[in-house]
């Protein structure tokens, strides 16, 4: 046992990653098991992510993969911000696995569903890999095995919808010179120090004395890492992305993906650059700020815009991404654990009601759209309800995990008095409430239609019912998520080495 | 000026290179050809790795037999090794980039961009109207 609980960080990582090659090679028939497998390797995951974080215990705990010491070696780091949002991931990745199974064997042809799954479980391995990495080049390996891995997911929305494989040419196209600008910045910072471990980073770039390469370096970095978290202005690819990709993957992408690059973008600002002065709170305030606020409006107006329900979703992501990066922005310990818990938060809301819109779509036969799901409410009261509470929790209301969101990033943001934008983003909140009473307003106000009798499949609405009452477990008592991400935020505060 | 530039031709090839790849990517229509562009752009990157491993007259850094003259220059490894990973990454970026473009051209029989934009405009405005 011993062995095991000395080996949890590389767990975390490893045991999707190599289930993936298990369930890659095995043959159509055996489908049902290639699902158990990726149950069983997300599940494994999230314990070992659980018992990694208890085990850190808030402390900043080292792994050397291989045996290998840092800086030589590639580090694994396990401390309040990793822990959490490691947590985060994979408990996300395996209510999406636990609710996918009949959609992706709905949507997707038989001979394909086992490789699906070696896809899936891909991408979450990377993803947290992507987390748990103090590495600056190994962070751009697995940024690529996830970006990859997502592509291929959502390119089999084709069998669905064409328009599927164009969406995911352009997040191939657009993530990997994504990708390519951030390893241009590592280089640059090679250059300058002689180190790719985090922590060795953050010590000796304060001492570099021609400061011009860093800074290309890091703007670099920062612009690759927007690029693959859907920041505003260079969110293009997702509204596709999400909309088009069978809706399994949707719902696991939506919850997990775009989450870790955003706990990149913390980590890289608050813990390799901060040392570096004063340009990182230029950086903070006039570009990290500025994008957020833009991406929350152009974000909620676009949704408000939208008929289907998908790209809504979708489009509404990139607002609430936007609320994130805002929190980051603040650059105070309340903001970025504002971030942290809306990090947490949004992977509930969100992840919870791309399940519901899946499932009302598995039911309908066709793409869910406000003028197609009309009187689903009675048709589907099990699934609706869901999707509600789950809706209430994105405006922010009260008794649910995003009201808790809300109140921690307001309180953040006049604490640095910022009053115009605190005005902001209460007005956003109004109009969410839009989109959102669009499609309760379909779902509820209008009348069934005649003849249609629906029955709710318990394998769907079970893991979605799990994650809207986790949104209002986690409105009535958010200490478990408050208290963690205020241990994110002083993780990354902490810095590496000072 | 000038002259330092010119003593760093390398760099000024990487950024050429790049800046190539990138308008590619930007500016052509055709789907196979922007995958072109998307290669030239990180292989300038890999130039630029390597450029940054070289040392001045250093060897390649392999064991000294013993015997020979110690303190041996040698051109610095790693972003050899770093680079091997990203051209793996780059060949599975272009091979994952070109099988969707084969899909593309069975599901809407062309691979201009022009020509799948307009159909999917249409299927969008098709799918708005429900």
């Amino acid at each position: 046992m011993s062995v095991f609980f000395e080996n949890l960080p590389a767990l975390v990582v490893v045991t999707p990653l190599l289930m993936a090659a298990v369930t890659a090679v095995m043959p159509a028939r055996l489908a049902n098991l290639a699902w158990m497998l990726a149950l069983a390797s997300t599940a494994t995951s999230l314990i070992a992510a659980w018992l990694n974080k208890a085990a850190a215990g808030g402390e900043r705990i080292s792994y050397a993969l291989g045996g290998w010491p840092p800086p030589w070696g590639i580090e694994f780091v396990t401390d309040g911000a990793s822990g959490l949002v490691t947590v985060v991931i994979s408990s996300l990745a395996f209510a999406s696995t636990i609710y996918a199974k009949p959609l992706i064997e709905n949507e997707i042809a038989k001979g394909d569903i086992p490789r699906v799954y070696a896809a899936w479980q891909l991408t979450v391995g990377a993803l947290l890999g992507l987390v748990m990495t103090a590495d600056a080049f190994n962070l751009f390996v697995f940024l690529e095995i996830s970006a990859l891995s997502a592509v291929t997911l959502i390119a089999m929305g084709a069998g669905k919808d064409r328009r599927a494989l164009i969406a995911a040419y352009n997040y191939l196209v657009i993530g990997a010179v994504g990708a390519t600008f951030y390893v241009m910045g590592v280089g640059f910072l090679y250059a300058m120090t002689g180190t790719l471990n985090m922590a060795d980073l953050a010590e000796r770039l304060p001492d570099v004395t021609s400061r011009a390469p860093v800074y290309v370096g890091m703007a670099f970095m920062v612009a690759g890492i927007f690029v693959k978290a859907a920041v505003f202005p260079v969110h293009m690819w997702l509204p596709a992305a999400y909309g088009f990709a069978p809706t399994a993957v949707s719902a696991l992408l939506a919850a997990v993906a775009t989450k870790a690059s955003i706990y990149v973008l913390g980590r890289l600002i608050f813990t390799v650059f901060h040392d570096l002065g004063e340009i990182v709170d230029l950086m903070l305030e006039w570009v990290v700020l500025p994008v957020s606020l833009m991406a929350i409006f152009v974000g909620t107006i676009l949704a408000i815009w939208a008929r289907d329900l998908k790209t809504l979703l979708a489009q509404s992501s990139i607002a609430q991404i936007g609320y994130i990066t805002l929190g980051f922005g603040l650059g105070t310990s309340a903001g970025i654990s504002a971030g942290f818990i809306h990090i947490a938060n949004h992977a509930l809301i969100k992840g919870g009601m791309f399940m519901a819109v899946g499932a009302i779509a598995l039911a309908l036969g066709k793409r869910a759209g406000i003028g197609t799901i009309e009187g689903f409410g009675r048709l589907m009261p099990v699934t609706a309800s869901a999707l509600t509470i789950c809706g209430l929790s994105l405006i922010g209301l009260p008794l649910t995990a995003g009201f808790i969101s809300k109140v921690y990033l307001v309180l953040a943001i006049i604490a640095s008095d910022y009053w115009m934008i605190a005005a902001l983003v209460l007005l956003s909140s109004a109009l969410s409430l839009i989109y959102l009473w669009k499609m309760m307003e379909a779902l509820w106000m209008k009348p069934a239609p005649h003849g249609v009798i629906i029955k709710e499949n318990p394998a769907v609405y079970l893991p979605l019912w799990l994650i809207a009452l986790a949104n209002i477990w986690f409105g009535i008592d958010a200490t478990l998520v408050t208290s963690s991400a205020e241990a994110a935020a002083a993780a990354l505060m902490a810095g590496a080495g000072s | 000026m000038l002259e330092t530039l010119l003593m760093q031709w390398n760099y000024l090839v990487f950024v050429m290179l790049m800046m190539t790849g990138l308008y590619i990517v930007i500016s052509r229509r055709n789907l196979v050809k922007k995958l072109i562009g998307l290669s030239i752009f990180q292989t300038a990157l890999f130039l630029f790795y390597i450029s940054l491993g070289k040392v001045a007259g250093g060897t390649a850094p392999i064991i000294v037999p013993d015997g020979a003259e110690s303190g041996v220059l040698y051109s610095n490894p790693l972003p050899h090794v770093l680079i091997l990973t990203a051209i793996v990454v780059g060949v599975a970026t272009t091979a994952l980039g070109l099988a969707l473009v084969l899909r593309i051209r069975e599901a809407f029989g062309s691979i201009e961009e022009d020509e799948i934009l307009a159909m999917k405009t249409k299927e969008d405005q098709e799918s708005r109207a429900e």
